[in-house]
């Protein structure tokens, strides 16, 4: 098959069940969370390659594909419908010596090694599907060509209490970096790997086959691979980046996300536009807001049609809020219904969802118990009450 | 597919000069977030019609680029889908065949390779003034049981609460639904009529003979000679649409109707069919943003405004920015307009990329509405 060479392909991994937003990915993956009111999570790193010029990605997808395929489509919202390149799926497969399951990260990438040399990509640029962050990966690349790495990883700095929670990088002045530690007790740095690698190809397939080869692997990029290239002296460097990087891995942090989208000056804001952050459309009337009632400090989105009162909040498309009802300091996401005089505070309601006339879900803000999850479709009853921290699945 | 649409792009230019100066009637912006061919585009592509050609004449550019490929109507085919029909001059052309096209009868003969080409057996044909959400399936359901040449979809209109500056053309049908005669009235005239909302399907192979025989016998005027020509020896019938429907005919009705968005009825005839969606070209703005200081009522808002201001029984479109202390009262304001602080506005339509700055006051009146022109600076 004809197909044009491509400097760099991206290959963001999808697979990710994540677990702990439990309520959230029962039925997706967590790439397809919805994020911000009219997005999924996976918009971000599908945004920044098109902005960054990059329009070649595999998607790699293991964990409840159904919705993400779906959503990712032809790539067309992202303008990566193209007849070389572009988005593609890539599932695992059964090959003619063995089927399997993506055993890890890194396994993911060497079950598709030949999509990268179909491009005869000179870089991979993987990328991962758990946060909210605009950056360019152009610069990047040039960064790790300008170095002539064999390896460059994304690091963003954090504070010195969190670092344990990351895999943390050791750099020389040089940027070069020396040490890796996986989740340290005692860090003695503050730059955390963004989960974000750019590999020169050749020096991938080498040490991807040799991971594949060792049967105690966990065939893991931070576990495994890196420290091998680190051990065997390979020249890697710790590209710095600074401005709004989040994991949205758990229902806190994906609650905080989203809160930062808020205010008069906004932590992170998705108004630039020489940066957009593209999404799959639905096709929304613009949103109503009626009379009586009152919004304040809040992301509302198309399709809505407000009666009552929204203060510090996201709304997504086509989310109703009858008159009476009080929503703050809340995350709403597409095409649920806020009944007469029902209170949401400090919670996270999943698509469809219908809270009942009189009904209460949620603590004060910032509670002891936490937030409050409520999963896809479900119903609370008129007058129910949901303790604050409650988590409620869908159970369909 | 059966049907093919064709819409015209320009014919009501002149209704609305003060936004039309540079743009077509099609391209016109309304409700919040669409353009009026929207409305047309969609009732095709929802009935089931994959190939539709946009016929215009002049001022283009904006119709161009907001179809684009057609992606966003799902009419990018490979067969079919949406092509877009500029006047059709021949380098080899007499000097007198050069001129453009002034009437509708003189433009679907511009565009009669386009009809012989289309493998369907009717042509639906629409104006882009129309705003309304009709199910043409029905309609074509409708024109064929009755076995007619040509089905003429009509509102009824009483005319004592209506005024129509421009003409308009009255049906006169039987109970059966069959014409029986058709005036153009420029005139008030008293009680309820049937008005054509310039919604027609035809039977292909008929429309091409109407043309010939129109080209035949000199007509420029579809309502007033072609149509009449064939009335008794053809089956000429109505269909009586009774859901929303408005055309658009003046600046002061571009008002009225638009402030009939905020009416909840008039927003779920249109917006709430589920199965009928108006699709429109995506912009991928974030979605709009309320500060601590907003005050909104009453209010149809689209994705990627900023409002920190107040705002009551008004109309924003996309990218719109209100700065705090703004007041904005019965308005229509396009995209990007930009109302800086303590500003207060009534009865105002501002056009794209307006520009108010602080500690303005403007004030239009509902029949009256204060208009300024695209990219200006209050």
């Amino acid at each position: 098959m004809f197909s044009r060479k491509k400097e760099c392909v991206a290959m963001l991994l999808a697979g990710g069940q994540g677990s702990r937003l439990y309520a959230l990915t029962q039925k997706v993956a967590k790439p397809a969370v919805p994020f911000g009111g009219k997005y999924r999570i996976i918009d971000f790193p599908l945004s920044n390659c098109t902005n960054s010029g990059i329009d070649t990605v595999g998607v790699l997808t293991q964990y409840q594909p159904l919705v993400l395929n779906d959503y990712i489509g032809n790539g067309l919202p992202w303008d990566l419908d193209r007849t070389y390149g572009g988005v593609k799926i890539l599932p695992p497969y059964q090959g003619s010596h063995s089927a399997d399951w993506y055993k890890g990260t890194a396994n993911a990438i060497y079950q598709n090694i030949r999509f990268i040399e179909n491009f005869d990509a000179d870089y991979v640029l993987i990328l991962s599907g758990d946060h909210i962050y605009k950056m360019d990966y152009a610069k990047m690349l040039k960064f790790h060509k300008k170095r002539g790495a064999d390896c460059t990883i994304a690091v963003i700095d954090v504070p010195i209490e969190e670092a344990s929670r990351f895999g943390i990088m050791s750099v020389d002045e040089e940027q070069r970096i020396f040490k890796f530690s996986e989740k340290p007790k005692n860090p003695d740095s503050t730059k955390a790997s963004m989960g974000i690698y750019i590999f020169t190809k050749d020096k991938l397939v080498k040490y991807l086959t040799e991971d594949a080869n060792d049967p105690d692997s966990s065939n893991d990029f931070g576990k495994n691979v890196i420290p091998a290239m680190l051990g065997a002296g390979e020249k890697m460097f710790a590209y710095s980046f600074e401005g709004y990087w989040k994991d949205v891995g758990t229902i806190q942090s994906l609650w905080e996300a989203n809160m930062d989208l808020l205010g008069d000056h906004p932590v992170f804001s998705m108004d630039d536009e020489k940066w957009r952050v593209y999404s799959r459309h639905n096709t929304f009337a613009p949103q109503y807001i009626g009379d009586g009632a009152k919004i304040k400090n809040s992301i509302i989105s198309e399709g809505c049609e407000v009666y009552g009162t929204v203060e510090n909040s996201v709304l997504f498309g086509g989310v109703t809020v009858l008159p009476g009802a009080v929503v703050r300091d809340s995350v709403v996401m597409s095409g649920s219904v806020v009944g007469r005089d029902a209170v949401l505070s400090y919670s996270l309601i999943d698509s469809n969802v219908e809270i009942g006339e009189g009904a209460a879900v949620g603590g004060p803000v910032r509670c002891k118990e936490g937030v409050t999850v409520i999963g896809d479709g479900t119903k609370i009853a008129d007058g129910e009450t949901v303790a604050p921290g409650a988590m409620i699945p869908d159970l369909r | 597919m059966k049907a093919a649409g064709l819409v015209f792009s320009n014919i009501h230019d002149r209704c609305i000069p003060e936004m039309t100066a540079r743009r077509t009637m099609a391209s016109l912006p309304f409700g919040g977030r669409y353009r009026l061919v929207d409305f047309t585009l969609s009732n095709m592509v929802n009935s089931g019609i994959t190939k539709v050609g946009i016929v215009t004449h002049n001022n283009y550019r904006s119709l161009v680029d907001h179809i684009g490929t057609g992606k966003d109507w799902d009419l990018s085919r490979r067969s079919g889908g949406i092509m877009i029909l500029p006047p059709f001059i021949t380098a080899y052309d007499n000097p007198r065949a050069n001129k453009l096209y002034t009437t509708r009868l003189e433009a679907i003969m511009g565009v009669m390779d386009f009809i012989n080409h289309c493998d369907e057996e009717l042509i639906v044909l629409s104006d882009s003034d129309v705003v309304c959400n009709i199910d043409l399936a029905d309609v074509i359901d409708y024109h064929e049981q009755h076995g007619g040449d040509v089905t003429i979809v009509t509102k009824k209109v009483n005319f004592a609460d209506s005024a129509f500056r421009n003409a308009v053309n009255v049906i006169f049908a039987d109970d059966d639904g069959k014409v029986t005669d058709f005036i153009e009235s420029t005139q008030m005239m008293n009680g309820e009529f049937d008005i054509s909302t310039n919604i027609l399907v035809f039977n292909k192979s008929f429309l091409l003979s109407l043309i010939d025989t129109s080209i035949a016998h000199g007509y420029t005027d579809f309502y007033r000679q072609a149509l009449p020509y064939c009335m008794f020896t053809s089956g000429y019938y109505v269909y009586r649409y009774e859901g929303y429907c408005s055309a658009i005919g003046s600046l002061s009705e571009y008002f009225k109707i638009s402030m009939e968005m905020l009416d909840d009825k008039t927003r779920d005839s249109l917006f709430g069919v589920k199965e009928r969606p108006v699709f429109t070209k995506v912009r991928n703005m974030a979605p709009t943003r309320y500060g601590e200081g907003a005050q909104i009522s009453n209010s149809l808002i689209a994705d990627g405004c900023v409002i920190e201001g107040e705002v009551e029984n008004s109309i924003l479109f996309r990218g719109v920015k209100v700065k705090k202390g703004a007041k904005i009262k019965n308005s229509i304001l396009l995209q990007n307009t930009i109302v800086h602080e303590n500003t207060s506005l009534n009865c105002i339509i501002s056009d794209k990329n307006v520009v108010i700055m602080d500690d303005r006051t403007l004030s239009g009146y509902e029949t009256m509405p204060f208009f300024i022109s695209k990219g200006k600076i209050v």
